[in-house]
C-alpha cells in the first residue's frame, strides 16, 4: 500500500488542475448569479424603504387574505395529495393489477407538463363553456375562480410529490414486514398504522414537505384558475405578481419574502429528513443498515 | 395438529407451480420439503400458511378445511427466510406483536411475562431491549421464531430458516431448533434447498421437482433408496457411469455390480465417491489419475475413464496416488436405474 501512495495515479478523466478548478468556478459563480443573488436581492429589496413598510406591506387587508388562501390551499391540497401518495404507492407496490405500469407514468405527468397547461385544462373541465361548467353553473357550484379551483390545480401540480417518494423505498421493503405482521393476526389497518407507516415515515414527511413548498409557491396553474381577484382569489405568488404589476417593488418583495423564508424552512426540514434516511437515493442505499437504528 | 393437502394445485399467470400435490403431515411431525429453485417448495408453504391461495384442491388443518381459512385467522406461526422482524420495534416488541394485536385480549403483565419465558425459550435473555439491526443473524432468526411460536400457532412454517447464515451458525441452529421442536411437540414444516440440512433435520423428508413430490420418507429411506437418479444426484455427490444390464448385473467399462430385478438394457449406475476405490488391477473401469486434492480427512482423486466419464471419489489419506497413474476404478456400491431415454 505505502508503495502505491508514492506513485503517480494513473490520471483520471478530468483530473487536470485547470480542468478541474475552471470547472468548479463556472459551478460557484453560476450557483452565485443564478441562485444565491436572487435570494439576497430579496431580503435587501424587502426592506429597501424600512420596517414599516415591509409591516404595512404584509399587514395590508390583501396581503394577509393571499396568504390565508395560501395556508388554506396547502390544508387542503398537501392531505389529500398525501393520502393519494400513500395509497397509490400501497397499491403499486403490494398489490399486481393491470395497469400498474400506466399508473406509475401517470403519476409522473405533472412532472413533465407545464403547470399552465393543468391550468387551461381545468378551463375546459370546469368553465363555463367546458364540459361540467353550464352543470354546475345550474347548481351555482363556483370552482374556478374560487377556492376549488385553486386546491384543484395545486393538488395536480403536486400529485406526485409523495408517492414518488414512498415508491421507491416500499418497493425496497417488499411485502415481507406486512406479511409477517398479517400472520401474526394483525388487521390490514392494524398492519398499516403498525408497521407500513412507520417504516416509511420519514420519507412521507419529506415528500409531504416538499408536497406543501410546492403548493404554496405554485404560480401557473393557479393563475389561470384563479382569475386573480385581490383580496378574493389571490394566493400569494399571485399577491406578489399583482404588487409587482402595480409597481409597488417593495411590497412585491416583502411578500416575496415569506416565501423565501418558506423556502428556507422547507430546505431546514429536508435536510434533516435525509438525516434521517428519507430521500429517494438515501433511502434506498440506507435501507440494510437502518435496520432497527432507533426511530 | 393434522395438515393434509389434498391435490393442491398453484399457476401463477401462466407458470404452474405446484401440480397436484397430496401430502400428509402428522401431528407434531417436523417435515423438511427439500428441492431445487423453482420446485414449488416455497409456494406449497406459502399456501399452507394462507400467503398464498391455492387455485385447486384443499389444504385442511385437523379435520378442518382451511383452504379458505385467511392467513390472519389461520393461527400459522411463519419463519420468513428474512427474518422479517420489524425493524422499529425492540426484540420484546416483535416478540409481543402477535399477542397484542390479537383478538384474544391479553393484559399487559401477561404479554410481558410471555415475551420472558420465549426470549428464554430462544436463549435471548436481556436482548429484549435491542432493535433488530443491533443484534446478529443468528440472533434474528431466532427472534423471529420466538414472534412466531408467541401467538400459540397449530402449525409453524419455516422459509428456508437458515438459508441467510454462514455455516457454522446454522449448524447450530439446527440442532437448538430440533431440540425446541423436541420441547414443544409442535408441527412443523420447513423448506429448503439444502439436503444435508433437510436430512439433519427433518423426520420426514418430501423431495420436489418442479411442482410436484418426487419421494418422500424417513432421511434413511431416501438416502438408502433413492427413487431415481434425480433423487439420487439431489442427495448428494454422485459419479455417473453409463453402462448395460443383463441377466440381473450391471457392466460398465469392466465393472460389474449387481443390478436384481432390473430388466436388459442400457443403464446408468450411480456411485458416492466414498463408495469408489482404486487399485493396480482389475476388475474395474480402467482410468488415469488427473489430479488429487488433499483434504483434513481424506484425499480426493480424480481420474479420467476410458470409457470418456470424469469420476471423483474419496481414498484414505495414507494411499499413495499421484496425477499421471493409470489403474482401475472399482466399486463397492453403487445404484442402477434403467437409461431413461429423455433425461429430465
Amino acid at each position: 500500500m505505502s508503495q502505491t501512495h508514492h506513485r503517480r495515479k494513473p490520471p483520471r478523466v478530468g483530473d487536470r488542475p485547470l480542468f478541474r478548478n475552471s470547472l468548479i468556478a463556472i459551478v460557484l459563480i453560476l450557483g452565485a448569479l443564478l441562485i444565491l443573488a436572487p435570494l439576497i436581492v430579496i431580503g435587501v429589496e424587502a426592506f429597501s424603504q424600512g420596517w414599516q413598510t415591509y409591516v404595512a406591506t404584509l399587514d395590508h387587508p390583501d396581503t394577509r387574505h393571499a396568504i390565508m388562501m395560501t395556508v388554506v390551499t396547502a390544508l387542503i391540497a398537501v392531505p389529500v395529495n398525501t393520502v393519494f401518495g400513500i395509497a397509490a404507492a400501497w397499491s403499486i407496490t403490494k398489490f399486481d393489477f393491470p395497469g400498474k405500469r400506466l399508473l406509475l407514468v401517470v403519476i409522473e405527468i405533472p412532472f413533465s407538463v407545464s403547470p399552465i397547461v393543468a391550468g387551461v385544462a381545468y378551463l375546459f373541465v370546469y368553465g363555463l363553456q367546458g364540459i361540467f361548467g353550464p352543470l354546475l353553473d345550474a347548481y351555482d357550484v363556483k370552482i374556478l375562480f374560487a377556492l376549488p379551483g385553486i386546491v384543484l390545480a395545486s393538488m395536480f401540480v403536486t400529485a406526485p410529490f409523495v408517492a414518488r417518494e414512498l415508491i421507491p423505498l416500499m418497493q425496497a421493503q417488499g411485502r415481507d414486514l406486512e406479511e409477517a405482521a398479517t400472520s401474526l393476526g394483525a388487521s390490514g389497518w392494524r398492519t398499516f398504522l403498525a408497521v407500513t407507516l412507520p417504516n416509511v415515515k420519514w420519507a412521507l414527511l419529506y415528500g409531504v414537505v416538499l408536497c406543501n413548498a410546492r403548493v404554496m409557491g405554485e404560480f401557473g396553474a393557479v393563475s389561470i384558475v384563479s382569475g386573480n381577484i385581490r383580496g378574493q382569489t389571490n394566493t400569494l405568488p399571485l399577491h406578489i405578481e399583482l404588487l409587482y404589476h402595480d409597481y409597488q417593488a417593495a411590497g412585491a418583495f416583502a411578500s416575496a419574502s415569506i416565501l423565501a423564508v418558506l423556502a428556507v424552512f422547507t430546505i431546514i426540514a429536508k435536510v434533516a429528513l435525509e438525516r434521517r434516511g428519507a430521500g429517494r437515493r438515501k433511502a434506498l442505499a440506507s435501507l440494510p443498515a437502518s435496520q432497527g437504528t432507533r426511530p | 395438529m393434522k395438515i393434509r393437502l389434498d391435490n393442491v394445485i398453484k399457476t401463477f399467470d401462466t407458470f404452474r407451480a405446484v401440480h397436484g400435490v397430496s401430502l400428509e403431515i402428522e401431528s407434531g411431525e417436523l417435515v423438511a420439503l427439500l428441492g431445487p429453485s423453482g420446485s414449488g417448495k416455497t409456494t406449497i408453504l406459502r399456501m399452507v400458511a394462507g400467503l398464498e391461495y391455492a387455485d385447486g384442491g384443499h389444504i385442511y388443518f385437523g379435520d378442518q378445511d382451511a383452504t379458505d381459512i385467511p392467513v390472519r385467522d389461520r393461527g400459522v406461526g411463519f419463519v420468513f427466510q428474512h427474518y422479517a422482524l420489524f425493524p422499529h420495534m425492540t426484540v420484546a416488541e416483535n416478540i409481543g406483536f402477535g399477542m397484542s394485536v390479537s383478538k384474544v385480549k391479553r393484559s399487559k403483565a401477561e404479554i410481558v411475562a410471555r415475551v420472558q419465558q420465549l426470549l428464554k425459550l430462544v436463549r435471548l435473555e436481556g436482548l429484549g431491549d435491542r432493535f433488530p439491526g443491533q443484534i446478529s443473524g443468528g440472533q434474528r432468526q431466532r427472534v423471529a421464531l420466538a414472534r412466531a411460536l408467541a401467538v400459540d400457532p397449530k402449525v409453524l412454517l419455516l422459509d428456508e430458516p437458515f438459508g441467510a447464515l454462514d455455516a457454522n451458525v446454522r449448524h447450530d441452529l439446527r440442532r437448538w431448533l430440533r431440540e425446541i421442536h423436541q420441547e414443544l411437540g409442535i408441527t412443523t414444516i420447513f423448506v429448503t434447498h439444502d439436503q444435508e440440512e433437510a436430512l439433519d433435520l427433518a423426520d420426514r423428508v418430501v423431495i420436489l421437482k418442479e411442482g410436484k413430490i418426487v419421494q418422500q420418507g424417513t432421511p434413511q429411506a431416501v438416502c438408502r433408496d433413492p427413487k431415481d437418479a434425480f433423487v439420487l444426484k439431489f442427495l448428494g455427490d454422485a459419479n455417473r457411469l453409463t453402462g448395460e444390464v443383463r441377466a440381473g448385473r450391471a457392466m460398465a467399462g469392466g465393472a460389474v455390480i449387481d443390478a436384481p430385478g432390473l430388466a436388459d438394457g442400457p443403464a446408468e449406475i450411480y456411485a458416492r465417491p466414498r463408495d469408489l476405490d482404486w487399485s493396480a488391477e482389475g476388475p474395474g473401469v480402467a482410468a488415469t489419475v488427473t489430479r488429487v486434492l488433499d483434504r483434513p480427512g481424506e484425499r480426493r482423486v480424480m481420474v479420467q475413464a476410458v470409457t470418456g466419464e470424469a469420476l471423483e471419489f474419496d481414498v484414505e489419506p495414507e494411499r499413495d496416488i499421484a496425477a499421471g497413474q493409470a489403474g482401475f476404478v472399482t466399486l463397492r456400491r453403487a445404484k442402477v436405474f434403467a437409461l431413461d431415454e429423455n433425461p429430465a
